[in-house]
């Protein structure tokens, strides 16, 4: 999920001309490893740039998941039933633990957990625009783990196949664990369709039709518009294109959609017979630049609540370290 | 994830944990930051009778919570039965660029497998 950003990056980091004969040659055999469908391990020779590639779509990813926590996190304790509390808290304790193997993963190639957060909280590093919408009701739940961990799930699965083998194993622990995420989504918004009074249904409704556009965007820029994607693509950081992904998760939702009983916001969604495909209505990137560029609807909101949470556990994570050292002194006296 | 970056960055490994120390943590939003707590490599059984396996890693101030948070981290739908925690920077591994060195030479050695011995048809099963 949720390292759309990199596609928008500038061409800073444009793969810089290697230096020496020996540099070269650890390019080379670096290039036919990758081209033998290889996994890189942390400890093995790599291109600078895709170290920093790496670092940047990592920590962007683990970004996603910690702030992921505070849009569901807001309606734990107004869920309607103890079983829906009960699921959602799980829920919210996975996208914890996701970002927790992702920081793990990212640190692997030499950044710190203390500089990975610091960048995040001084605004410096992105997370996925998704996040910095709204959760106004009951039914913005049960939508975001349909649509929105359905969208994270079908960008995820091929980062399993991701040619940095720490972050692809931590992808299949993800992967592992997110299926549950939608399909609860799923069953929340059926229930509330199935049995729900009209006013249940509208509120369903409305949660989809507000969700639909941000869950498309969150694949990132078209693909002619994505300059880095191809160097990603070579590399095997990523595996298949952001349009690919994205028509692939609207033909599997539509027909989701009509099982459910609710429409998609978009008039010109119909199926193409000649492409097999679903056409679709054009999405206005200008929103998602903005988003991403920090005012979304709640961006301010969100990095305010993380960075508070942070600030507000300083004197647990002294007071542990401070207990870890006495107990130390007392063992070696 | 992170096992294979784990080891000391004593002498004789120095520079194989590209994590290196945490002294070139930099200060943070114009303050101070805290020192991170140590990295713990997590070692999980999944049930009785198997190895330990190992699963990730973490960062916590002592053993008690290291293995208190493994258990949240790792084991939210029982996948284990017992937990190991090991600080990471305990941890010696072999040099990636020694692999040829060490590894390559049991290559040629195909009799050290049971396959490589063809006996008679009525007692290949032995």
């Amino acid at each position: 999920m949720y390292t759309q950003a990199m596609d928008t990056m500038g061409k800073d980091e444009a793969a810089k001309t290697v230096r020496s004969a020996e540099e070269m040659q650890l390019q080379e055999r670096f290039d036919a490893r990758i081209d033998a469908g290889d996994f890189i391990e942390a400890k093995d020779w790599m291109p600078e740039h895709y170290r920093k590639t790496l670092v940047r779509q990592i920590s962007q990813h683990a970004h996603s998941e910690i702030v992921g926590m505070l849009p569901e996190g807001n309606w734990i304790s107004r869920a309607p039933t103890l079983k829906r509390k009960a699921i959602l808290l799980a829920k919210v304790q996975d996208e914890g633990g996701h970002g927790l193997y992702l920081y793990a993963a990212a640190e692997t190639l030499g950044t710190s957990r203390d500089q990975l957060f610091d960048a995040l909280h001084s605004g410096k590093a992105k997370y996925s625009s998704i996040f910095n919408y709204p959760t106004l009701t009951w039914a913005d739940m049960g939508t975001i783990g349909w649509l929105v961990d359905g969208a994270a799930i079908m960008n995820q699965v091929p980062i399993c196949r991701c040619s940095y083998a720490p972050y692809a194993r931590a992808m299949i622990r993800i992967c592992r664990e997110e299926s549950f995420h939608q399909r609860q989504g799923f069953e929340a918004l059926l229930t509330m369709m199935t049995h729900g009074t009209q006013a249940q249904k509208d509120m369903v409704q409305d949660a989809v039709n507000r969700w639909w556009w941000p869950s498309i965007m969150m694949f990132g820029p078209p693909d002619d518009q994505s300059p880095n994607s191809a160097q990603s693509m070579r590399w095997g950081i990523k595996r298949v294109s952001n349009d690919e992904l994205r028509q692939r998760f609207i033909d599997a939702t539509v027909a989701q959609a009509q099982l459910l009983g609710v429409t998609l916001p978009d008039p010109d969604l119909k199926w193409n017979e000649a492409r097999q495909s679903h056409d679709f209505g054009a999405i206005d990137w200008s929103e998602f630049k903005r988003v991403l560029a920090g005012d979304g609807p709640c961006n301010r909101e969100r990095l305010a609540a993380r960075v508070k949470a942070w600030d507000d556990g300083a004197w647990v994570r002294e007071a542990a370290t401070t207990h870890a050292n006495k107990q130390a002194m007392k063992e070696a006296a | 994830m992170s096992n294979d970056t784990s080891p000391s960055a004593g002498p004789p490994q120095a520079g194989l944990d590209p994590r290196g120390g945490s002294a070139g943590v930099p200060a943070g939003r114009g303050e101070v930051m805290s020192h991170e707590w140590p990295l713990w490599e997590v070692f999980v059984r999944s049930k009785a009778g198997l190895d330990h396996k190992h699963c990730g890693s973490l960062h916590a101030a002592d053993p008690k919570l290291a293995i208190q948070m493994a258990r949240d981290v790792y084991t939210r739908r029982q996948e284990g039965v017992s937990i190991w925690v090991v600080r990471s920077d305990q941890i010696v591994a072999s040099d990636p660029g020694d692999k040829a060195m060490y590894f390559d030479p049991a290559e040629d050695k195909v009799y050290r497998h049971p396959t490589f011995y063809e006996l008679p048809k009525s007692l290949d099963h032995m």
